[in-house]
C-alpha cells in the first residue's frame, strides 16, 4: 500500500472536529443499513405482493346456485347423492358422455364433486380482491359489488387449495390446476441430472484429481467452465433449439424406435437443455467439495499401496459426497426455477395431460405461472400467485435439505 | 511413489534382490480408461462452448444471407419489423441497455452498500439473519420477479406518476426489478472482496486515527476494488441477459424509445416472444432469434472475460 497519508476530502479533512468526522460517518452508516434494509424490504414487499392474492374476496355467479340442488351444503354429499344431481341436471348427451369416459361408479367421490362444480354449478369469477383489500375494506367493497353485481355473491375465496394442486391444467382459472405443471417439472428435473451429474462430477474429478493445473488445455476448460456459468440462460435455450429439437429432432420426438412424436418439443429435448444449463454449476459445486478433502487421506491411500482410482473411489469421493450432494440440490434449486430455455425449446402453452413418458409434451410450474400472469383477467393472477407460492415452498424445502446437508457435514469435519 | 531403491535391503550377497522390478509401474489400462473418460467428461464444456458458437454463427449466418438483410442496416437501423424487411437491431438494444441502466442504479449502489454494511459495521448477529435473507432473495426465480415487476411495481409507478404518463409495460418498472433481483449478488460478491482485506489493514487505518467510515471507504474499499469492479461488471452481464422480468413486464414490440415509462422489447424479450410463438423455422424472422442471440452471446461473454481479467490484473496480493 502506499505510505502517502490518507487524503484530504470535505469528509474526511483532519482539520475537521472530530464531532463532525464522526457525524459524517454516521450519516454514511446510515445508507449502508439503509441498502440492506432496502433488500429486506424488497423482499417482503414481494412475498406480500404474491401471498395477498392467493385468497381474498371474489364476485363469484354460479350458473346453478348450490342451494337450488341440494338443502344440505355440497361438500357434504355422498357419492350417490352428487352422481343424482349429475343424473338430474345434465343433458343425457353430456352424462353419457361422461360415462363412456369412465363410467360415475368408478370414478371417486372427490371427482364426482369436480364434475358437479365444473358441470352443473359452474362457478364464475367476475372479480377478485387480494386479501389485504378483502380485510380492510369489506364493507366500500359489498357495496361495490351490490352496485354493479347485483346478481353475484361476495365470497372469502382460497386460491391456494389442495385441489389447485392434484387437478389438472383447465381452461378456466376457477378449475384449474397445476398437476401438469408439477409432474412437468419433476420430469424435466429427473432428466435433467440423470444426464449432467455423471458428466459433472466425472468432469470434476478428473479437473480436481488428474489435471495438470498448468498445461494450456486444462487451463482453457477452467476458462470455459466458469465462463459457461455466466452465459444467460436464453442462450441454453436456443442451443437446446439448435440441436436437440432441431439437429437431432429424430431421437428426441422418439420417432428414431417408433414413437409417433411430431417434433422434437418433447420433455426428453428439454431436460437435456436444462442439464446443459445447470453442467458449469455442477462442476463447480462439486470441484470446491472435493477440494475440501485433505491431502492426507489420499496420501495414506497411497501409502497402502492403492492405485489412484482405488484413492478416489473408495476415500476421496465418499468424503466429498455430502459436499457433492448439496452442489447437487442447489442445482436442482436453479433448475426448477428456470423459465427462459424452455419457452425457447417449446413448453406448450396448453396442455390438460400428464406426462406420459420421455416423449411427451411438457409444460413445466415456471411456464404455468409465465402463462396465467401474462393474462389481462384478474382470477389468472390469482392462480399464477398460488402457483408461484407452490414454487417457492418448493425452493424453500429443497435449500433447507441442502443448509442441514452442509450442516452436518461441517461439524464432522 | 514409485521412487526405488536399487540398493539391496540385505547386506548378504546371496539375497540380493532387485525391487526396481518389483516395484515398477504396471501398465493399468482399467485405470487409463477412466481416465480418459472423465477427461471426455471435462471436455464436454469446450463442446457446448463450440456447440453454442457453432450453431449461433450458423443460423446467424443463414439469417445475414438473405438478401433482405445486411450486416450494416442490421447495426444501425432504427426500425425492427421482420414482416416488412427491416432489420434493425437499435431499438432492442436501447431497451436492453435501459433496463439494464435502471438495474444498476438500484443494484450497483445499494448492493456495494450492503456489502459495506455487512462486512464492516454488522455484529455477527445481524450478519447471521441478514446474509440468508439475501440468499433466498438471490434464489428466486426470476419468472417471479417478473410477477412482482408487473402486481407490484408497474402499479406503484403509475400511483406516483400518473397512469397516462406510465404504460402497463414500460422499462423502467422491469429494470427497477431487475435491480433487486441483482443487488444479492453484487453484495455477495462485493462482500467476499471486502473480508479478503486484511485485519492489518483495518487496524493500521483505526491506529492512525481514521473514524469507521474513514477506513470502510479510503482504506479497505480501495483495496477490494477488483473486485467489487469484477462485480459489478458480472452485474451488468446478468442485467444484459435477463429474460423472464422483461419478457413479462417490459412489453412486446420493438420501439425505439428513451422514455421509460413506455413499453419496449429488449434483445432476449425478443428471442422469448418469437421462439414461443409459431414463426416457421428458416423464416428471416426465426432466423433472427439466432442472430440476436449471437449478439448477447457475445456482449455477455466479453462482460464476464473482462471481469475476470480485471480481477486477475488488479488484484492486491496481501501475503
Amino acid at each position: 500500500m502506499s505510505t502517502e497519508p490518507i487524503q484530504n476530502a470535505a469528509w474526511s479533512d483532519p482539520r475537521l472536529s472530530i464531532t463532525r468526522r464522526h457525524r459524517v460517518g454516521r450519516w454514511w452508516q446510515g445508507f449502508f443499513f439503509a441498502s440492506t434494509l432496502f433488500a429486506i424490504l424488497a423482499l417482503a414487499a414481494l412475498l406480500f405482493s404474491v401471498a395477498d392474492k392467493t385468497m381474498g374476496l371474489v364476485v363469484i355467479e354460479n350458473k346453478v346456485a348450490p342451494s337450488a340442488l341440494s338443502s344440505r351444503p355440497l361438500e357434504g354429499l355422498s357419492k350417490e347423492e352428487l352422481i343424482s344431481i349429475l343424473e338430474a341436471n345434465l343433458s343425457r348427451n353430456r352424462y353419457r358422455t361422461i360415462n363412456r369416459e369412465e363410467t360415475v361408479d368408478r370414478r371417486s367421490r372427490d371427482e364426482i364433486y369436480d364434475l358437479v362444480i365444473g358441470e352443473v354449478v359452474r362457478p364464475k369469477v367476475l372479480m377478485s380482491y387480494p386479501l389485504s383489500q378483502s380485510l380492510l375494506r369489506r364493507a366500500e367493497l359489498e357495496a361495490e359489488k351490490a352496485e354493479r353485481w347485483p346478481e353475484a355473491s361476495l365470497e372469502f375465496y382460497t386460491w391456494l387449495k389442495p385441489h389447485f394442486i392434484t387437478s389438472p391444467m383447465s381452461a378456466s382459472p376457477e378449475l384449474a390446476g397445476i398437476r401438469t405443471a408439477l409432474l412437468g417439472s419433476l420430469a424435466l428435473i429427473a432428466i435433467s441430472i440423470l444426464f449432467a451429474f455423471p458428466i459433472g462430477i466425472g468432469a470434476a474429478i478428473y479437473l480436481e484429481e488428474y489435471a495438470d493445473r498448468k498445461s494450456w488445455l486444462n487451463r482453457i476448460v477452467q476458462l470455459n467452465i466458469d465462463n459457461l456459468a455466466g452465459v444467460p440462460s436464453i442462450v441454453y435455450g436456443i442451443l437446446g433449439l439448435a440441436i436437440f429439437v432441431r439437429a437431432l429432432g429424430n431421437l428426441t420426438s422418439g420417432a428414431a424406435i417408433g414413437y409417433a412424436g411430431d417434433n422434437g418439443r418433447t420433455i426428453l429435448s428439454a431436460g437435456l437443455t436444462i442439464g446443459l444449463l445447470v453442467l458449469p454449476l455442477l462442476i463447480i459445486n462439486a470441484r470446491e467439495a472435493i477440494r475440501t478433502v485433505p491431502n492426507s487421506l489420499r496420501q495414506a491411500s497411497y501409502g497402502l499401496g492403492a492405485t489412484q482410482w482405488q484413492t478416489i473411489w473408495y476415500h476421496v469421493l465418499p468424503a466429498a459426497l455430502p459436499g457433492i450432494l448439496t452442489g447437487t440440490i442447489l442445482a436442482v434449486s436453479r433448475a426448477i426455477g428456470e423459465t427462459a430455455p424452455l419457452i425457447v425449446v417449446g413448453a406448450a402453452t396448453y396442455i390438460t395431460s400428464d406426462p406420459t413418458g420421455p416423449f411427451s409434451k411438457f409444460t413445466a410450474l415456471p411456464i404455468q405461472i409465465y402463462n396465467w400472469t401474462t393474462q389481462p383477467q384478474e382470477a389468472y393472477r390469482n392462480i399464477a400467485a398460488a402457483a408461484i407460492i407452490v414454487l417457492l415452498i418448493a425452493l424453500l424445502s429443497l435449500n433447507s435439505i441442502a443448509i442441514l446437508l452442509r450442516n452436518r457435514f461441517s461439524q464432522r469435519a | 511413489m514409485t521412487h526405488t531403491s536399487r540398493r539391496p535391503l540385505t547386506s548378504g550377497k546371496a539375497q540380493v534382490v532387485d525391487y526396481t522390478l518389483a516395484l515398477r509401474k504396471k501398465p493399468r489400462i482399467g485405470e487409463r480408461a477412466i481416465q480418459a473418460f472423465l477427461f471426455l467428461c471435462g471436455a464436454v464444456s469446450i463442446l457446448i462452448t463450440v456447440g453454442i458458437a457453432f450453431e449461433l454463427g450458423k443460423e446467424s449466418w443463414l439469417f445475414f444471407r438473405d438478401p433482405q438483410v445486411n450486416l450494416l442496416e442490421f447495426l444501425t437501423s432504427t426500425t425492427w419489423q421482420p414482416a416488412i424487411g427491416n432489420f434493425g437491431v437499435l431499438p432492442l438494444i436501447t431497451a436492453t441497455l435501459m433496463t439494464t441502466f435502471f438495474a444498476m442504479l438500484i443494484a450497483l449502489p445499494l448492493g456495494l452498500g450492503a456489502a459495506i454494511y455487512l462486512s464492516e459495521y454488522a455484529s455477527p448477529r445481524a450478519r447471521a439473519v441478514l446474509k440468508p435473507v439475501l440468499e433466498i432473495l438471490a434464489g428466486i426465480p426470476t419468472v417471479v420477479y417478473g410477477y412482482f415487476a408487473l402486481t407490484f411495481m408497474t402499479p406503484l409507478l403509475r400511483g406516483i406518476f400518473g397512469s397516462e404518463t406510465v404504460q402497463i409495460y414500460n422499462t423502467l418498472s422491469a429494470g427497477l426489478v431487475m435491480g433487486i433481483m441483482i443487488l444479492p449478488m453484487v453484495s455477495s460478491m462485493s462482500e467476499d472482496a471486502l473480508s479478503a482485506v486484511p485485519r492489518s489493514l483495518r487496524e493500521a487505518a483505526y491506529g492512525l486515527g481514521a473514524t469507521r467510515l474513514e477506513t470502510a471507504l479510503k482504506i479497505i474499499t480501495p483495496a477490494a476494488l477488483s473486485g467489487i469492479i469484477a462485480a459489478f461488471i458480472v452485474a451488468v452481464s446478468r442485467a444484459v441477459g435477463e429474460t423472464m422480468i422483461v419478457a413479462v413486464a417490459a412489453g412486446s414490440g420493438p420501439n425505439f424509445t428513451f422514455n421509460p415509462f413506455q413499453s419496449a422489447e429488449t434483445m432476449t424479450g425478443y428471442i422469448a416472444r418469437i421462439s414461443g410463438g409459431d414463426a416457421a423455422y428458416d423464416t428471416p424472422d426465426y432466423n433472427s432469434i439466432f442472430a440476436i442471440g449471437l449478439l448477447l452471446f457475445l456482449i455477455t461473454l466479453g462482460l464476464n472475460i473482462l471481469s475476470r481479467w480485471l480481477v486477475a490484473r488488479y488484484r492486491e496480493v496481501y501475503e
